[in-house]
């Protein structure tokens, strides 16, 4: 059995077999080759970097070397039962809009986020003053990617702005572990990362 | 275990035309009940393609890959060239257990419609004057270099290729399979390519061309029938063409400022740089094997090139059709030293994939070696092929590589 991270063991759960997915960032491929050969999925990727790009290609996957940011917008709509973007979000420069054309591309969009309400990162701030650096978010705060973080409270909020229903919730803790299926402020508080199914109202 | 269907086919094969040396290869007459119609309105019938296959076609004959040539490639694509005694112009990617494997794959590679190794070109004797065509033989495009290659596998009796695969103009003849006869391809490989010719390649075309023309041995067109060759001016046009094949970092890496045979400049103009004499070289083995009215010819097709026009000026419409998402998986790569046809060519290419949601893979390779590339030892980019067309197999139910336990 092709084996995987936990969290994105939990995106392929959301994922319906035969379907058509869209991998943004999809790194190595791991997720899309899972998805392929568990759920016989018509997987695509993109992803930035050449390496990534490469190994996927080698492995006989679907994937082009491109940016979120500049390039889902020449997808047409509901292109994708899936369009699925692991961990990146908060790496974007435009979010609001990235999260926009995942939900516009796909009929739906699975997107997992780091929860910067998490207690640790909490904790953190609160005794050292410093910005935190966790295991999972290991970065400095002048080397990081991550350029918009937010808690899942402001994630879910942001998706109600939009007019964006959350599906599914899965909260999970720093082992790997589903603590909860719903969004609360206790979820927001014991989750390292949540990962929400999501679609476009109307 | 059927053998290649041309080994029963004698009825079509017709001898070599009277001027052509016997070459090595197989031929066939296309169009000879039906004539067919070009791009320009003419009608062209009974015209000869030689060509080359290798490996076994399948029962089901699913196992095709058809290669597309570049500018000045031919059909031999793996054994020794027959004039200059040099490897097959891809023996590193077409092969036994190569990344184009033909231990699994009927692999078919066609000289070009107006091409100078055996099918029929400005070179050839036109039936209706008893005289080579020269600048009489019609212009030919991409469009029509692909139609004549569809009539020959249709001749071969397979219905679907597995596969085409070319670069540079082979590439572009790629991109015309996949748009004109998309339920005739399964999987498609274009690369170091463009959907249209730019101006700058038009422009380096031209220069070549009017090289050629301001050669007084190239008689209007006529050489052949004045006994003179324009040699110089076909080597000059092979020299200029040459550069842009070349990065700048490789051209240096390869020759820097060295001088060629000697200790010190001659203040004079002969070869001096080694770089001077590497060209000059490459300009006059050329000429052995290269017919002048044939390079005029083949450089017009690149340049009349353009998907998105024949496309009513979108070029994802072209990949649209009937209103449907194309059918045809596609795997781009473009070379990062390329600057004649550079990734930007093949990006646009995939956003225009992307807009129709095809399927689409797309890998820049980076290396330092140019446009050249593609015809040499980049183990990424043989990686990046062979994985597709592994997981394209799979898709193709040509091979169970892996399965989910």
């Amino acid at each position: 059995m092709v084996d995987i991270r936990d969290d994105l063991k939990l995106i392929a759960e959301m994922v319906e077999p035969n379907s058509r997915v869209l991998d943004v960032g999809c790194g190595d491929g791991a997720l899309l080759d899972y998805l392929s050969h568990t759920k016989n999925v018509d997987g695509r990727g993109i992803e930035l970097s050449m390496d990534g790009v490469r190994q996927c290609v080698a492995h006989g996957l679907s994937v082009i070397q491109g940016d979120a940011e500049t390039d889902l917008k020449d997808y047409p709509a509901e292109a994708f039962d899936y369009v699925i973007l692991g961990q990146t979000l908060q790496a974007m420069k435009q979010p609001r809009d990235v999260l926009e054309m995942l939900c516009r591309i796909g009929r739906r969009a699975i997107v997992s986020v780091p929860n910067f309400g998490y207690w640790r990162v909490r904790m953190q701030l609160m005794l050292t003053g410093r910005m935190p650096v966790t295991e999972k978010l290991g970065y400095q705060w002048w080397e990081t990617p991550n350029i918009h973080f937010c808690t899942l409270r402001d994630f879910v909020v942001l998706t109600e702005e939009m007019g964006i229903t959350i599906e599914q919730t899965r909260i999970i803790d720093r082992a790997g572990r589903v603590t909860s299926r719903a969004h609360s402020g206790f979820a927001n508080l014991l989750g390292e990362q949540g990962v929400f199914l999501l679609r476009r109202n109307g | 275990m059927s053998a290649p269907p041309t080994a029963q086919q004698p009825p079509l094969v017709t001898p070599a035309v009277a001027d052509t040396p016997v070459m090595p290869g197989k031929r066939v007459r296309l169009a000879v009940d039906r004539p067919m119609r070009l791009d320009s309105g003419v009608e062209i019938g009974g015209f000869q393609i030689a060509y080359q296959t290798y490996g076994t076609l399948n029962a089901d004959k699913s196992n095709a890959i058809f290669i597309c040539h570049a500018l000045t490639g031919d059909h031999f694509v793996v054994e020794k060239h027959p004039v200059t005694g040099k490897p097959g112009w891809w023996e590193m990617l077409v092969g036994p257990g190569k990344p184009v494997d033909t231990d699994r794959y009927f692999v078919i590679c066609s000289n070009v419609l107006g091409g100078c190794l055996g099918s029929t070109g400005p070179k050839d004797v036109d039936p209706a004057t008893g005289q080579p065509y020269g600048l009489s033989f019609p212009v030919v495009t991409i469009g029509d270099m692909v139609r004549a290659q569809k009539l020959l596998v249709e001749h071969l009796g397979i219905e679907k290729l597995f596969c085409v695969i070319g670069g540079s103009m082979g590439g572009m003849q790629v991109l015309q399979w996949a748009v004109a006869y998309p339920e005739s391809v399964f999987a498609a490989v274009p690369i170091a390519t463009a959907a249209r010719h730019s101006a700058q390649n038009i422009a380096f075309h031209e220069v070549g061309r009017q090289a050629i023309m301001a050669d007084p041995n190239w008689c209007g067109g006529n050489y052949l029938l004045e006994g003179t060759k324009p040699e110089a001016g076909l080597a000059v046009a092979r020299m200029a063409a040459h550069i842009t094949y070349l990065s700048e970092t490789a051209l240096h890496r390869k020759f820097g400022r060295n001088l060629q045979d000697r200790k010190a400049i001659t203040y004079g103009f002969d070869a001096d740089f080694q770089v001077e004499s590497y060209l000059r070289y490459q300009g006059a083995a050329f000429v052995e094997r290269f017919d002048a009215n044939s390079y005029l010819y083949i450089t017009r097709a690149m340049d009349y090139f353009d998907l998105a026009a024949d496309a009513g000026g979108t070029l994802a419409n072209a990949f649209r059709p009937g209103g449907k998402t194309t059918p045809v998986r596609f795997c781009l790569a473009s070379f990062s030293s390329d600057w004649l046809f550079p990734t930007s060519e093949s990006r646009a290419i995939v956003h225009a994939l992307n807009a129709v949601a095809a399927n689409v893979s797309f890998v820049e390779i980076e290396t330092d070696k140019g446009h050249d590339a593609f015809l040499l030892d980049e183990p990424e980019f043989h990686q990046v092929i062979h994985g597709f067309l592994e997981g394209c197999a799979e898709h193709r139910g040509l091979s169970v590589r892996r399965r989910a336990r």
